[in-house]
């Protein structure tokens, strides 16, 4: 596998780096349990640096870099003197003084972790960038969706929401098509990307791609923080895009539904839905750390990786 | 420093004013032009200088209609000092300043100061363009009258839009009155909204806000419909879009009073050139696409964009150096933009008069009569002693060190470039030589 000294985006890994991180990844999930874990990120410190909340991925970093034996240093932009003026990059600049070793950023500014890492120069893992990518979701997902399917080649995926704001969307785009699956993303007309600015075909009419999906991603879509919305009205969002139950009967018996989490149950996706066996949600969060474990070992480890990875036969 | 005799020889000398575009020797004397005649016809002057400009342009000296020179109050980005500093060394023998200062130049006392502070410490001639609203917000008219009585030669918010259209009308009306152009920032904040770059495929891609090419030809369309109504006379900045070359075309066609400008990273530079997230390619209007370029090119040449300005926009390292969404617009582009657009012609995309029009002649008709400068723009007998050397074939590194800005927010740092001023005179003053 080539070296990633940064893990900023999708877009920019080939796929080759791709499925690197997907089988390092596999034998972490296939580990009976995180304490086994080889110790990659011993006597390091990782950074994590959330300018934007969010709970389950900063959990889901730290415990990853604990189950590696790193030392996860907590950062909370809340209570932190970036509300006193100082910069991103000062408040990086700080910690790496404190002795982190690399850094897992969290930023609201699309292109905000790349923008520390080029000033940096210190290895940077985008945990969640604006509205750009979200790189680790695409890779738990992709992961998530190789265990359901098998390969993903030809496999039709569906992902289905607010779709111009959304960095789940983006990451997925690229990673589902770079590992052979045909994407399709759908949503109301009014949160499309113009066709050919990401991979997959682009449609706001959900109805007629049901039938021939191998998996649906649903969305989160934020109608909390709109004070102007592109669509009418939740009610209409849910009844034109919402995985209903009624919707849900139009996919193949075989089909998969996914979603990146937090759910807002009842708005795109039926409770109903949410909880089937079709449903692969809970699979997602588990992932979520043995991902992490290989990004983070990938950019902040990759000699001690590479290694390990001989020796237990792993891909890369 | 005080205005010597100057004979500048052998050089090819254009001047669109009077359709000369040959070899010919210039002679300036007591801040005027003296004599242009065929080379070796003039006379060297007793006690005056005499410069070789044998395989060079000479040219009338160039006037860039719009500058942020940031006096008063924001000297961390621009002063006037540093800014037509730049600008000499650019070749600019003339900028126009636009009223986004702190405070806002929005009354008499502010364009006042700017013209003082020009007289005592600029490097070029410094025109002033007064606010059309107060602090620019585009609410109530400024001080039009007053700002016009201490010198101010145009209007206009740029930078913001004014968007209540009854405002704009009034500023029309009340700019006709006053004999002085409406200088629009054409953008429809409620459309463009967060954009951050041009909608498209790149904004998407990049996940950034899109600032669609409508919002600015909904506005171009408004201000020629609101030019129509009130006859005042109207100059587009910064043209953008392909769709407004159309309006603006129209609009000529029709007689009414409208010019355009286009900027040298407008002619030059594409959405894609932001990628991945330079903020010094973030600007408003924002970059277009290789379509639009190709409009606005052709619009320079056939005369429908009228003239070249820089919209020279200095912001200080710690404004720019952040993240993207979080960066100011603007970029500075006084000392590039001759090798930038000069690149048109050597592509034979643009004939050399029309450059050379574009850059003098046609920025001192919208500065005319309020200039006060009769043959400004020109190398007629009598005109001011305002000439551009220009080695075309100069090749140089714009790097930072190099930077006579005080603000080096430009994409082309650092970049080889091709032609360049050699010697800018003002008023029969050496601004700036090497």
């Amino acid at each position: 596998m080539t070296r990633i000294p940064h893990l900023l985006g999708l877009e920019e890994l080939s796929s080759a780096q791709i499925r690197g991180l997907l089988s390092v990844a596999r034998r972490f999930a296939d580990s009976p349990s995180l304490d086994r874990a080889p110790d990659l990120l011993q006597g390091k410190t990782v950074g994590l640096v959330f300018f934007e909340d969010s709970t389950r991925t900063k959990t889901s970093f730290e415990t990853a870099t604990t189950a590696l034996g790193g030392r996860p240093m907590d950062f909370s932009a809340a209570t932190s003197s970036l509300k006193k003026g100082e910069t991103t990059y000062d408040t990086l600049i700080t910690l790496k003084n404190a002795g982190a070793d690399g850094f897992v950023v969290r930023h609201p500014s699309s292109g905000g972790p790349a923008y520390l890492a080029a000033k940096l120069g210190f290895p940077v893992v985008n945990a969640g960038d604006g509205h750009h990518e979200h790189p680790t979701q695409g890779l738990l997902d992709a992961l998530t969706l190789e265990e359901a399917l098998g390969s993903l080649k030809g496999r039709r995926v569906l992902i289905v929401g607010d779709i111009i704001h959304s960095r789940v969307a983006r990451s997925n785009a690229h990673c589902l098509t770079k590992l052979g699956a045909d994407v399709v993303l759908c949503g109301p007309p009014t949160l499309l990307p113009p066709e050919g600015a990401l991979p997959g075909r682009v449609t706001p009419r959900l109805d007629e791609e049901l039938a021939s999906a191998d998996a649906v991603m649903m969305l989160r879509i934020q109608f909390e923080r709109q004070s102007f919305f592109p669509v009418p009205s939740s009610g209409e969002f849910t009844r034109f895009w919402g995985l209903t139950a009624e919707r849900a009967a139009l996919l193949k018996p075989e089909a998969f539904v996914m979603h990146p989490g937090p759910m807002n149950r009842g708005l795109e996706i039926d409770s109903l839905v949410a909880d089937s066996p079709r449903s692969l949600i809970a699979r997602q969060v588990a992932m979520g750390v043995p991902t992490r474990m290989a990004c983070l070992a990938a950019v902040l480890a990759p000699d001690r990786l590479e290694q390990w990875a001989k020796k237990e036969g792993v891909v890369p | 420093m005080s205005a010597t005799s100057l004979l500048i020889k052998g050089g090819r000398v254009v001047d669109p004013a009077s359709g000369v575009e040959r070899d010919a020797d210039v002679l300036l004397s007591d801040g005027k032009v003296k004599a242009v005649d065929k080379p070796g016809a003039v006379p060297a002057p007793a006690g005056g200088t005499t410069v070789n400009a044998r395989g060079n342009l000479v040219l009338p000296g160039l006037i860039d209609l719009h500058v942020h020179l940031r006096e008063p109050g924001l000297t961390h980005k621009e002063t006037v000092e540093s800014g037509t500093r730049a600008a000499a060394a650019g070749g600019f023998t003339s900028v126009a300043c636009m009223a986004n200062t702190l405070p806002v130049n929005d009354s008499g006392i502010v364009t006042a100061f700017i013209r003082e502070r020009a007289r005592s410490l600029g490097h070029c001639r410094v025109f002033v363009v007064g606010a059309v609203t107060q602090g620019l917000a585009g609410e109530k008219l400024a001080a039009l009258g007053s700002m016009a009585a201490e010198g101010a030669v145009a209007f206009s918010d740029d930078g913001m839009p004014v968007m209540n259209s009854l405002v704009m009308r009034r500023a029309m009306e009340y700019a006709k009155y006053l004999g002085l152009p409406v200088i629009s920032h054409a953008e429809d904040s409620n459309l463009s909204g967060k954009g951050l770059v041009n909608e498209g495929l790149v904004s998407a891609r990049l996940g950034l806000e899109g600032n669609p090419a409508a919002s600015e030809e909904i506005m171009i369309a408004r201000e020629i419909a609101l030019c129509r109504l009130t006859g005042a006379r109207l100059h587009i900045a910064h043209l953008s879009t392909r769709l407004g070359v159309e309006l603006v075309k129209r609009a000529k066609e029709e007689g009414l009073p409208v010019t355009a400008e286009v900027t040298p990273h407008h002619l030059s530079l594409t959405d894609e050139d932001v990628i991945p997230y330079r903020t010094c390619c973030k600007m408003a209007p924002p970059l277009r696409t290789a379509e639009d370029v190709a409009a606005v090119r052709a619009a320079l040449a056939s005369g429908v964009i009228d003239m070249i300005a820089t919209d020279h926009a200095p912001h200080s390292e710690l404004e720019k150096g952040v993240e993207y969404d979080r960066a100011p617009n603007g970029i500075i582009g006084v000392e590039t933009a001759v090798p930038i657009t000069y690149e048109l012609v050597l592509k034979g995309e643009l004939k050399l008069s029309r450059w050379v029009e574009a850059l003098t002649l046609a920025p001192a008709r919208l500065l005319s009569p309020a200039s006060g400068i009769d043959g400004l723009g020109t190398l007629k007998i009598g005109a001011p002693a305002d000439l551009t050397v220009l080695d075309p074939s100069a090749e140089w590194t714009y790097s930072a060190g190099s930077v006579r800005s005080r603000s080096r927010n430009s994409p082309w740092l650092g970049e080889k470039l091709k032609g360049r001023a050699t010697l800018t005179v003002v008023g029969g003053v050496i601004r700036h030589r090497i």
